[in-house]
């Protein structure tokens, strides 16, 4: 095989975010209308790689994908060893909005998995007016905690290892082993308690069960994608975010919590009918 | 259901390599019939059926017949691929000293699927 380079470019990026200077890895790749993609918890960018090396996505989308601080190859603010990293939906919003303000996007798709998934739709109820369209993967308006979190982040137990082996079963079981390692050695690079620090917003702050109803799709497009094997995320979840929305909904088979790095593959098959229809104008809302 | 688990433990290089430090004993309760699985540095030495009287485990991981056998179905069923996915249906339940548990998940998860039909798994 010869050598190559993968038409993805990242540079870090420089700004004030929530009221502190911080230092963010960002990759893009492909021009048109903005993507902004959100990864999920414990996790980074790279989950978004198949996207960026697509040509049918990249060649009407400029596909943008940053690391949130402590994740990836972004770095925790200055200080970061005297604070307990917790994520809350208010300042996870704040950061998705300084972000593509700092990017200079003119009314860009935003698309997040998970707490990704969560986040979009506290966008969808806040800042409906700011984005061409919002997708919502694997979303779901609460998930009551299932286990003890406290074992992510302990130093007698790896968190990488432990965080990986929670999250398994959640890749479908359908899934190809190389998508399925890969999604799982993001998870076992984490820093220490950044996964629990997400799932404070997964699990507690960023219940947006209450508000539902005041999301319309009608003020901007909202879809959902959901892979049927993921028992975090629920496909009852989605399609109750869907009946109370207005959103539409697309159950995807074969796929679980992490379409986007799983099988990236079946994934974009789902994905690219919606791009289009965002691209043309064309959405329906309700499903 | 659980004939064939060391027999297929123990020939799995990889799943022995991943759980070399595990010594512990852990019980594996389908309805009321309990099993004690002993392992050492990864590789099962034996599993006992009960009763017992006085018995000695770490951890053990309790449901129903009905619920294994949808775990270790040879088609995988949305919502019943993954031991955490029976414990947020409340269909499963672990209890006792987590530790070597936790600590050797992505093994223990291993293990659990080496019970079942052969499929695609994530150890």
């Amino acid at each position: 095989m010869s050598a190559r380079f993968e038409p993805a470019i990242g540079r870090y990026l420089h700004l004030d975010l929530l009221g502190k200077p911080h230092r963010l890895y960002v990759e893009e790749a492909g021009s048109g209308i903005p993507l902004l993609c959100l990864h999920t918890a414990g996790s980074d960018g790279r989950q978004y790689r198949g996207l960026l090396n697509d040509a049918r996505v990249t060649k009407n989308y400029r596909v943008i994908v940053f690391d949130m601080p402590w994740h990836g190859k972004s770095s925790p603010p200055a200080g970061w060893e005297n604070e307990e990293y917790r994520l809350t939906s208010r300042d996870y919003v704040r950061m998705i909005l300084e972000v593509s303000a700092a990017l200079e996007l003119d009314k860009p798709v935003v698309m997040g998995c998970s707490i990704g998934g969560r986040i979009v739709l506290h966008l969808a109820h806040e800042h409906p007016e700011k984005f061409r369209a919002i997708i919502g993967l694997e979303s779901s308006p609460k998930v009551d905690p299932y286990y003890d979190v406290s074992w992510l982040h302990r130093p007698d137990v790896h968190g990488g290892e432990v965080s990986a082996g929670i999250v398994s079963g959640l890749v479908a079981p359908t899934a190809p082993d190389e998508g399925r390692w890969e999604t799982l050695w993001h998870y076992m690079q984490s820093g220490p308690g950044v996964f629990k620090g997400d799932l404070h917003f997964y699990m507690i702050d960023g219940d947006i069960s209450g508000k539902l109803d005041e999301i319309d799709a009608r003020r901007c497009p909202l879809y959902l994608l959901t892979g049927e094997y993921d028992y975090s995320c629920t496909t009852e979840g989605t399609l109750e975010v869907a009946r109370r929305t207005g959103a539409k909904a697309v159950i995807m088979k074969d796929l679980g919590h992490f379409p986007m790095s799983e099988n990236p593959e079946k994934f974009i098959g789902y994905l690219l009918p919606v791009l289009e229809e965002i691209r043309s104008g064309r959405q329906a809302s309700a499903a | 259901m659980l004939d064939q688990l060391a027999a297929r433990v123990n020939a799995d290089a990889n799943l022995v390599r991943r759980g070399r430090h595990v010594n512990t004993s852990f019980l594996i309760a389908i309805d009321a019939a309990d099993h004690i699985v002993r392992i050492e540095h990864g590789r099962i030495v034996s599993v006992t059926p009960g009763p017992f009287i006085t018995p000695n485990y770490a951890f053990a991981l309790r449901a129903s017949r009905e619920a294994w056998e949808k775990l270790w179905s040879p088609t995988p069923i949305p919502g019943y691929t993954d031991i955490f996915a029976l414990v947020k249906k409340k269909l499963l339940r672990i209890e006792g000293d987590l530790h070597p548990f936790m600590s050797n998940l992505l093994y223990f998860k291993g293990v659990i699927a080496a019970a079942g039909q052969p499929r695609k798994e994530a150890a």
